[in-house]
């Protein structure tokens, strides 16, 4: 007998072992859910994580108001399936109470918003642990992340300053009103991400698959149309076969000409492909260190 | 390049600061065709306005502003490539004496160690803390990449020369396997492609030894080993009498109806079911993570162990460590009190004597040096409050780990091997 594990489910092993860690660490973490593949992911490794059992946290969803209405419906059959329990953020009810004010022009986003509705949704919920989707491959300062990340009581990370991280020993310890981000998914790349949702034949949202959309160019960047992103006169609309590599907010989230209809499709596409799948979001365009400056504060 | 079932290597850099490790990782991501090219614009960007010569490859790890900005890594930066051969898992580490608390970081889980000499400078006082670092680690592999061949001519004579000097220093450490590669990770030479400037070199480039350095696991599949992590119980109707285990099994193989031993109340019963990631099944092995039924119910909670009957670790509230100190704001003193963290227990220590200091140049064992300040290693021996169940780091990285945490601070402040 050949006890070796292949390379996915090594890492298969690695995120459960965290989440477990997550739930014996911690007293009320919480999943944050954006309706994109990582978070998908992440929730059917917590499925297994604790099977037979249910997911002993809720799912933690900031709705920005600009959501592509896929990922909604397809969050609430989720939810629904699993019998989870869901907690929303509203950057809309946010921008009401004066919590946050909504940004002008034509680059408008409700990006940096998001943070100061996740602070204070965690703080609101008491939530001591947000587990999330990032993974460590998709931009230089996630490269940097622990898989047990440290916020202090604003909620901020200091990247100069993190704790060290040995074998598989994670120390989970904080004062009061401080916090821990937790990537469990940290070592997994796109690809990894795309085969195992494949091999574990897992429902994705349609937005992931070649479809028909009104898109226009911006900065070489393709994005949907839609009534949250104000337009320059010479943007032209038109027609074109697309599909997301990445969904978030659909003011930032570019979207990418393709044709792949099927899981296997898509595998063939970012193997070959010469693009990271952030390069289409504007977010990430405004700086060199756009990421880090959000993180920083308190961002996913 | 869409295989599901290859093999992953983890490997790390190491090495002093500015001696190549942050360049040798973007080059050999480069010159394997694994960046993509939207990051290639944004680093050829930085560096065209930086008014650097050609691209900065280290800028594809040192992603933070304040690295860019000084010019060195400061925290471990993770990068993942494959070949149709390998998946891989870098960490690039710094080199920066103030942070080799985060180059201990990459380096415990790697398979490989590639250490970076600058051929100019040979083998420097940072070059032996790491290496012995990667030793005390007992990283299986170590490849010595003497870098900035470019700088010296590709001279044979220095090469051999530092050569020389480190096999002198390693034959006092414990590590097996060393190969040595002449490279500039700068221009390329030995990196993914033979250089045609080392003729009198006869050994592999750096990828292919990466893809086919034999990794034998690094489990111990011999000692049953399962750490309780977390207790699932459903509470539902379906599943009402469901009382799992679950956990990472950190060693042996475990197979349904093994007779087995709790730990620590010493009851014996037999496992009746393994679960894993995809249903039930007959047996499992490190590093699966499983939830396993018994027999019988017994009370049973995190930090108990399931072990073999007639396989037990060692239980006791006394541990000898190899400790290598982190904390920049206070040494490590006799008597100190700290939380220790060892599989799934936590329990809290106090530092009952400190034995020696490693001099990490000549490796003696100072017995009259017990000043442990920030990135020293010594021997120490710990008391703590409960037994905990350990092998020796050398049998089972898993159960022969520990780590210290300030308990004011919260803090991770050490790292120890037991011995
Ligand atoms: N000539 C020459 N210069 C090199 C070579 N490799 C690296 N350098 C230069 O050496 C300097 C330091 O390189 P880095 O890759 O940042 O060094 P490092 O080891 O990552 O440094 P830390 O992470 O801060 O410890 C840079 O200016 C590189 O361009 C080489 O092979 N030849
Ligand atoms: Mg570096």
């Amino acid at each position: 007998m050949d006890y070796n594990l292949s390379h996915i489910k090594e890492l298969e092993a690695e995120s459960i072992y965290i989440m477990r860690e997550v739930a014996a660490q911690f007293e009320r973490p919480a999943l944050m859910f954006s309706g994109g593949k990582d978070s998908i992911l992440m929730v059917h490794l917590a499925h297994k994580a604790f099977y037979p059992a249910k997911i002993p946290f809720p799912l933690l969803h900031v709705d920005t108001g600009h959501n592509f209405p896929e990922t909604i419906e397809y969050r609430d059959s989720l939810v629904k399936k699993l019998g989870a329990k869901l907690i929303v953020g509203s950057v809309d009810e946010a921008i009401e109470s004066g919590l946050v004010t909504e940004e002008k022009g034509f680059n408008a986003s409700r990006n940096m918003l998001q943070i100061a509705v996740l602070l204070d949704a965690l703080e609101k919920g008491k939530y001591d642990a947000a587990l999330g989707g990032a993974r460590r491959d998709e931009e230089k300062a996630r490269a940097k992340e622990r898989f047990f990340s440290h916020r202090d009581e604003f909620g901020q990370w200091d990247p100069k300053n993190q704790r060290p991280e040995l074998w598989n020993l994670f120390n989970g310890r904080k004062n009061m009103g401080e916090h821990f981000r937790i990537f469990p998914i940290s070592n997994w790349t796109e690809l990894d991400v795309w085969q195992y949702l494949a091999a574990e034949k897992v429902e994705l949202p349609s937005l992931y698959f070649a479809h028909e959309r009104e898109v226009f160019e911006r900065e070489g960047a393709l994005l949907a149309d839609c009534e949250y992103i104000e337009k320059k006169p010479d943007e032209v609309i038109k027609k074109e076969m697309v599909r997301c590599r990445t969904i978030g907010d659909m003011t930032c989230t570019g979207v990418w000409r393709s044709t792949a209809s099927t899981v296997e499709d898509i595998i063939e596409e970012i193997a070959t492909t010469r693009m990271t799948e952030r390069g289409g979001r504007t977010d990430d365009k405004r700086s060199e260190t756009a990421m880090e400056d959000r993180k920083k504060e308190g961002y996913f | 390049m869409t295989n599901n079932n290859t093999e992953l290597l983890r490997f790390t850099t190491a090495g002093s600061v500015d001696d190549g490790k942050s360049t040798l990782i973007g080059r050999l991501l480069y010159d394997s065709k694994s960046i993509y090219q939207d990051q290639y614009d944004q680093i050829k960007d930085t560096s065209e306005r930086r008014g650097e010569e050609g691209v900065n490859l280290a800028l594809l790890t040192d992603g933070l502003k304040s690295e860019r900005e000084q010019g060195i890594t400061i925290d471990v930066a993770y990068r993942y490539f494959s070949t149709p051969k390998r998946k891989f898992i870098i960490a690039d580490t710094p080199g920066h004496t103030q942070y080799t608390r985060n180059m201990v970081t990459g380096a415990s889980t790697a398979n490989v160690a590639l250490i970076l000499v600058d051929a100019r400078h040979g083998v420097v006082d940072q070059t032996r803390r790491h290496a012995i670092i990667a030793s005390l680690l007992q990283i299986p592999h170590i490849v010595v990449c003497i870098n900035k061949m470019d700088l010296v001519d590709f001279s044979q004579e220095a090469y051999d020369k530092i050569q020389e000097s480190f096999e002198s220093f390693a034959a006092k450490l414990d590590v097996k396997d060393v190969h040595f590669i002449p490279i500039s990770a700068l221009k390329g030479d030995n990196v993914v492609n033979r250089s045609e400037k080392t003729s009198w070199y006869e050994g592999p480039t750096l990828m292919y030894y990466l893809e086919n350095v034999h990794i034998a696991s690094d489990h111990n599949f011999i000692d049953q080993r399962f750490p309780v992590q977390f207790v699932i119980r459903p509470y539902s109707d379906e599943f009402h009498d469901f009382r799992g285990y679950a956990g990472r099994l950190a060693g042996g193989v475990m197979k349904k109806g093994d007779e087995v031993t709790l730990l620590p109340s010493g009851f014996t019963t037999k496992i009746k079911k393994i679960h894993g990631a995809d249903g039930e099944q007959e047996e499992a092995f490190p590093p699966q993570s499983i939830t396993v039924e018994l027999e019988e119910d017994f009370d049973l909670s995190r930090g108990d162990m399931i072990v073999r009957a007639n396989n037990q670790p060692e239980i006791t509230q006394d541990i000898d460590v190899m400790m290598c100190w982190f904390d920049n704001t206070k040494p490590l003193k006799q008597k100190g009190k700290f939380a220790l963290q060892h599989t799934t227990q936590n329990v809290r220590c106090v530092v009952k004597e400190i034995r020696y200091k490693l001099d990490i140049n000549t490796l003696h064992r100072l017995q009259d040096d017990k000043n442990i300040n920030m990135n020293d290693i010594a021997r120490v021996s710990l008391r703590v409050t409960k037994p905990l169940f350990i092998d020796s780091y050398r049998q089972n990285r898993i159960t022969g780990s520990i780590i210290l945490v300030d308990e004011a601070s919260n803090n991770t402040v050490a790292a120890g091997m037991i011995i």
